[in-house]
């Protein structure tokens, strides 16, 4: 009777919710999704390749330049692979320290992803809570290290600081507004009706899909998965903590945020621990002046706030730069679920489905 | 001739002279009022505490260059957005800001027209003001904007049948349609009519919201939505009256609920005599206190809520609001004829 | 004498928007311009004293079915059909014998009026005058006189708008 036809629109890549330069092109039957495509690269720096021409040493501040909501983390992912290739152990002190900030990014991370999900799906009030919070950790990491965003925190073999003084009563003190701060969002969100509807078995991810797609972090979780590599392979410092991995059950957006607000709970608990129990000693471990790994390759994996972050660094043995340097970022496998998720959905659910996968374009693109 | 022409005139300059105001310092208000519930301060720099800040707003709006896209109907274009101002504004005619008052010796109602339809004449020039949309998206010339504002129209369409039941209602309640009577009715009832009709100044409320495009049922014009509004295509002074358009459709709402529920001039406690001290205040200084704090919950409903996607939007109109707003009518009747 | 000013003048504008209505290109203009014509004859009801009308004018016809018309006519995108093109007098000649037929009709209203006033039933007019005002009185008959009227197009509105759902429904 009619003629009807799919109208194919393009979203981004400037665009205020797609969370840096994606591009979604969609198919649309009305207002379903029918199909979609995911553009991505348009943050490329060529980090991989740079650091074939980089020091060792020098590397660590391009990694900063990836997940730049969380830098620290990916401080830590490659000094910890390349302590790894050189079987270094890093003193205790430096691993507490190093865990402190690594909690402390992923809370930071975690706010800004709340922050985000929430103003997309109209919650104004609930994005300038978060960043409130957030300027809090972005003041101690100035503390810390002197910058607000792209830190170079760590070295391989351990820390370039010490710890201020006082710092350590800050963090607690952060610890404190922080935990209040969190029932503010909770009372602003999680009973919501409206943010109930919105959420509510919107994108559902089977737990079997997600392991086919190879995702990883809250998204895995959020599916009923108990993978985190904090738990299955600890690193730095986790293996002496107690804390618990949220786990959710349907696989929808509202599991998933949930679960990242858990989070915020065991992070802080982290800290505490690692604050009570800080050993005293030295931060750096007795390493060369030029760092020249021996020849040979290793993979090592950490838990970013985004999921499983993955270094893969091969070294030949001669020369004071990677041969090859790769990145398992986990914003880019997580993406690929997103043409999945998105199927079927109304336009109005792609950007809280981008939002609740939680990426961030300089780690997809590096 | 003074009668018929020299007191209306005063009314209406009057009238139009401070509900303009009232639009241009509630721009101000909204960003003030979001800003403090999101812990920050909104405007400060224009006049103390940016109190200047619609001025210059204004000033900057009317200095813009007038873009007129080539491709566009030219009527239709310039049209959209006086329509809908008109709509808004044309409402107060029949709002009363207080009652009946000597001035220089003669007797004056405080409202600018008097008639016998009042409540009636409001639903139909606000169901008006959805050309302005209409036209609005339809002038911008491709395809996402227009369907965009027929969407936003569709909304409005839909939240207006709501509105009107309840509306109903409350003509059964006070039993008649003159606006100033209604708030006659509701000094001898000696009851405000939110307190008798609880439920639908509730939906009224809501429906309100939706009516005028307010955050929750702000997705046809919120940033996050994938294309353009129907406003995509304007700049200069007619967007800025869209967007005052927008804002007189909320004081408009607001004088409706006030008139029709919260007792509109009357003070608190209207016949209580003991409270009598309060009757020293004018009845359009408490007509506006009252507007104003409706305005407020406004702006607090924005600050606070996420917003609906569409489809969870019409199914609210239609499947919780209009059947609640049937059965208020149907109890009300009922309580009428029964009591 | 005023009434009779005002009344020439709306008389000529809703006449001049009507023939604008039929002769405009655009259709979208044609369907703005009979907005203008359904506002206008409102402003003729309030001239004679049917404010109730008038207003119910603006509500229903301006407010809520143009609305709906200019939905569809800004969706479905219209041009005139080739076949208009072919035979430009046939409709030339449709129009003529249609507009005798309504313009007989109308004569024949009025002389009945003219005629038929004595005979205009005056008991329905008893009852609505003991209450006073537009709303009431036009209620009044209603729910009295034309009650059976009135429901019966209270069922052809649900019907529909059942329709319009069957029609419009991806899966029933």
């Amino acid at each position: 009777m009619f003629d009807t036809s799919e109208l194919v629109i393009n979203m981004g890549p400037q665009h205020p919710s797609t969370h840096g330069v994606l591009r979604v092109i969609l198919r649309l039957d009305g207002e379903r999704v029918v199909a979609s495509d995911v553009v991505i690269g348009y943050l490329h720096r060529g980090i991989e390749k740079l650091s074939e021409h980089r020091d060792w040493s020098q590397i660590v501040a391009l990694t900063d330049r990836m997940d730049y909501v969380a830098a620290a983390t990916n401080n830590l992912g490659y000094c910890e692979t390349v302590e790894k290739l050189m079987s270094l152990e890093v003193p205790k002190r430096a691993q507490y320290i190093r865990t402190i900030l690594a909690e402390l990014q992923r809370i930071a991370s975690h706010l800004l992803w709340l922050a985000t999900h929430a103003i997309d799906l109209g919650a104004m009030t609930v994005f300038l809570y978060c960043f409130r919070e957030r300027e809090l950790i972005l003041d101690l990491f100035e503390e810390y290290c002197g910058a607000r965003l792209t830190y170079n925190s760590m070295r391989i073999g351990g820390l370039p600081y010490d710890l201020p003084v006082g710092w350590d009563r800050k963090v607690r003190e952060f610890c404190r507004i922080q935990e209040a701060k969190l029932v503010e969002y909770e009372e602003l969100l999680t009973h919501n009706r409206i943010w109930l509807e919105r959420t509510r078995d919107v994108g559902v991810i089977s737990a079997a899909d997600a392991i086919a797609i190879g995702l990883c972090g809250p998204p895995l979780r959020g599916s009923g998965v108990s993978r985190d590599v904090r738990k299955d392979e600890p690193y730095a410092a986790y293996a002496d903590f107690e804390f618990d991995i949220p786990i959710g059950s349907r696989g929808d957006t509202y599991d998933r945020y949930l679960l990242r607000l858990e989070e915020f709970y065991q992070s802080i608990r982290i800290i505490r621990q690692a604050l009570d129990g800080l050993p005293e000693g030295p931060i750096m471990a007795k390493v060369p002046r030029v760092i020249k790994p021996p020849a040979g390759e290793t993979y090592h994996a950490i838990e970013s706030p985004k999921g499983e972050l993955g270094y893969f660094i091969a070294a030949d043995g001669r020369s004071t730069s990677p041969y090859r340097f790769r990145v398992r970022p986990p914003s880019f496998c997580n993406l690929q679920a997103l043409p999945r998720l998105i199927k079927g959905h109304l336009v109005a659910d792609v950007v809280a489905l981008i939002g609740t996968i939680d990426i961030v374009l300089g780690e997809v693109d590096r | 001739m003074i009668e018929t022409v020299l007191i209306p005139l005063i009314k209406v300059i009057t009238v139009f002279i401070a509900v303009l105001a009232a639009v241009a310092y509630m721009t101000l208000l909204e960003r003030k009022v979001v800003a403090w519930v999101q812990s920050r301060l909104g405007p400060m720099r224009v006049g103390p505490h940016g109190v200047l800040q619609p001025i210059a707003d204004a000033f900057k709006l009317l200095v813009k260059e007038d873009i007129t896209p080539s491709q566009v109907d030219r009527g239709v274009y310039t049209a959209a957005p006086i329509i809908l101002i008109v709509t808004a504004l044309v409402v107060f005619a029949v709002i009363p800001f207080g009652g009946e008052t000597v001035w220089f010796g003669r007797k004056i109602s405080l409202s600018v027209a008097d008639i016998n339809v009042g409540l009636l004449y409001i639903v139909s020039v606000s169901s008006l003001g959805v050309y302005g949309i209409i036209l609005g998206g339809w002038a911008s010339n491709s395809k996402w904007p227009l369907l965009s504002s027929l969407r936003a129209s569709a909304q409005l369409v839909s939240y207006e049948v709501a509105v009107t039941m309840i509306l109903v209602s409350v003509i059964l309640t006070a039993g008649t349609l003159n606006m100033a009577e209604i708030v006659r009715a509701q000094l001898h009832a000696g009851l405000w009519f939110v307190f008798v009709q609880p439920v639908a100044f509730v939906i009224f409320f809501i429906g309100g919201l939706a009516e005028t495009n307010r955050s929750p049922f702000d997705l046809p014009e919120a940033e996050q939505e994938l294309v353009g509004g129907f406003h995509t295509e304007y700049s200069g002074m007619r967007f800025a009256f869209f967007m005052l358009a927008e804002y007189a459709n909320m004081i408009v709402v607001s004088s409706v609920a006030t008139t029709l529920f919260l007792g509109g001039w009357l003070r608190p406690f209207p016949n209580v005599a003991a409270l009598s001290l309060l009757g020293l205040v004018p009845g359009w200084i408490w007509f506006s206190l009252k507007v104003f704090g409706l305005l407020y919950v406004f702006l607090w409903v924005r600050a606070t809520l996420p917003r609906y996607r569409y489809d969870q939007l019409m199914r609210l109109g239609w499947k919780v609001l209009i059947p609640l707003a049937i059965a208020n009518l149907i109890v009300s009747a009922a309580v009428k004829v029964l009591v | 004498m005023g009434e009779a000013i005002a009344f020439y003048v709306l008389s000529a504008l809703i006449l001049g928007f009507a023939i604008l209505v039929i002769t405009t290109r655009n259709t979208v203009h044609s369907v703005l311009f009979l907005v203008l014509t359904f506002l206008f004859v409102a402003a003729l009801y309030v001239l004679l004293s049917a404010e109730f009308l008038a207003v119910i004018q603006v509500l229903v016809y301006a407010g809520g079915i143009v609305v709906l018309y200019l939905f569809v006519v800004m969706l479905v995108n219209l041009k005139r059909p080739p076949e208009a093109y072919q035979d430009a007098h046939r409709q030339t000649w449709l129009g003529l014998i249609l507009g005798g037929v309504v313009l007989a009709e109308l004569a024949a209203i009025f002389t009945y009026s003219l005629v038929g006033t004595t005979t205009a039933a005056t008991a329905t007019a008893a009852a609505p005058e003991a209450i006073g005002g537009n709303v009431e009185r036009v209620g009044w008959l209603l729910y009295t006189d034309y009650l059976i009227p009135f429901e019966v197009a209270s069922m052809l509105l649900l019907v529909a708008m059942v329709g319009a759902i069957v029609l419009a429904k991806r899966e029933l």
